[in-house]
């Protein structure tokens, strides 16, 4: 089930990231395997922050990604954040299904940590964007992606009906929560932009 | 997938590779008969740590799944 969780963050990642590197790895004295890896992303700005931002700011978004299997609970917990450009994106969505009884569950929405609990079969699927046309799009492709993983790896039947309606009321709060953000950062923006923002490099 | 330092992408590859099947074949089969990938591993770690150096990319001093411990912004 490690490749159902590894083909789910592939497909939240995958059009965007250029490099990934394990940077740390162990295996803990309880038998645990823990991992930083490395990832870089092109950053692509909407129009109205290009306008707004110096020239040189780094085109490059560093994520850090920490994660821990544990093959006693089956487990395998990630977590995973930027380490430049924080204040410039839109916070992530988590919700997952449960594949005995096919009922989504949405995840706080704060939470953090993207689970991929092998013996359960939960599916959190870690959808990042920079703003709501994008995340939207993007949100779809992942949804049908996670059918079709599901449906061809587990041999499910496609519970759409499901889906869909937790979907509208994911991307209702993701619009909250993506809007929240922009206003934020255009906010950040109108006050940076008298001086050069050291900062936001 | 390429490595962040342009040199590194076949060392990466070798360990992965390694790595890939040490990790389905024994450590998730509960098999802690030791790691045959450290010397890749090492190799690797050298060339990807000068990488991430010479290009300043600040991984430093970061907690392990360190801001999970900040609120998040809202």
């Amino acid at each position: 089930l490690n490749k159902i969780c590894y083909k789910l963050r592939r497909q939240a990642f995958q059009r965007h990231v250029l490099t990934e590197d394990v940077i740390h790895r162990e295996v803990t004295p309880e038998n645990k395997l823990i991992t930083r890896r490395l990832l870089t992303k092109t950053n692509r700005l909407p129009r109205w922050a290009e306008k707004i931002f110096p020239s040189n700011l780094s085109r490059s978004v560093f994520i850090i990604e920490d994660s821990i299997v544990d093959p006693k609970s089956k487990t395998f917990t990630t977590f995973t954040w930027n380490i430049n450009h924080r204040r410039l994106m839109v916070r992530k969505m988590f919700f997952g299904m449960n594949s005995e009884t096919h009922a989504w569950t949405r995840v706080q929405r704060e939470a953090w940590i993207s689970f991929c609990g092998i013996r359960d079969y939960f599916f959190f699927v870690m959808i990042q964007e920079f703003g709501l046309a994008r995340f939207k799009s993007n949100q779809a492709k992942a949804m049908k992606g996670l059918e079709y993983t599901l449906a061809n790896l587990q041999g499910i039947e496609g519970p759409s009906r499901t889906l869909k309606d937790t979907a509208k009321e994911a991307t209702e709060k993701a619009k909250e929560t993506a809007l929240a953000a922009t206003e934020k950062a255009k906010n950040l923006a109108t006050a940076a932009a008298p001086q050069k923002s050291s900062h936001f490099v | 997938m390429n490595s962040v330092g342009e040199g590194c992408t076949e060392l990466k590859r070798e360990y992965d590779h390694c790595f890939n099947r040490w990790f389905a074949e024994k450590f998730l089969k509960g098999d802690r008969s030791g790691d045959p990938c450290s010397e890749m591993f090492k190799k690797y770690q050298q060339c990807v740590q000068q990488a991430i150096k010479d290009k300043d990319i600040p991984v430093d001093g970061i907690e392990f799944m360190g801001p999970n411990k900040e609120k998040p912004e809202s």
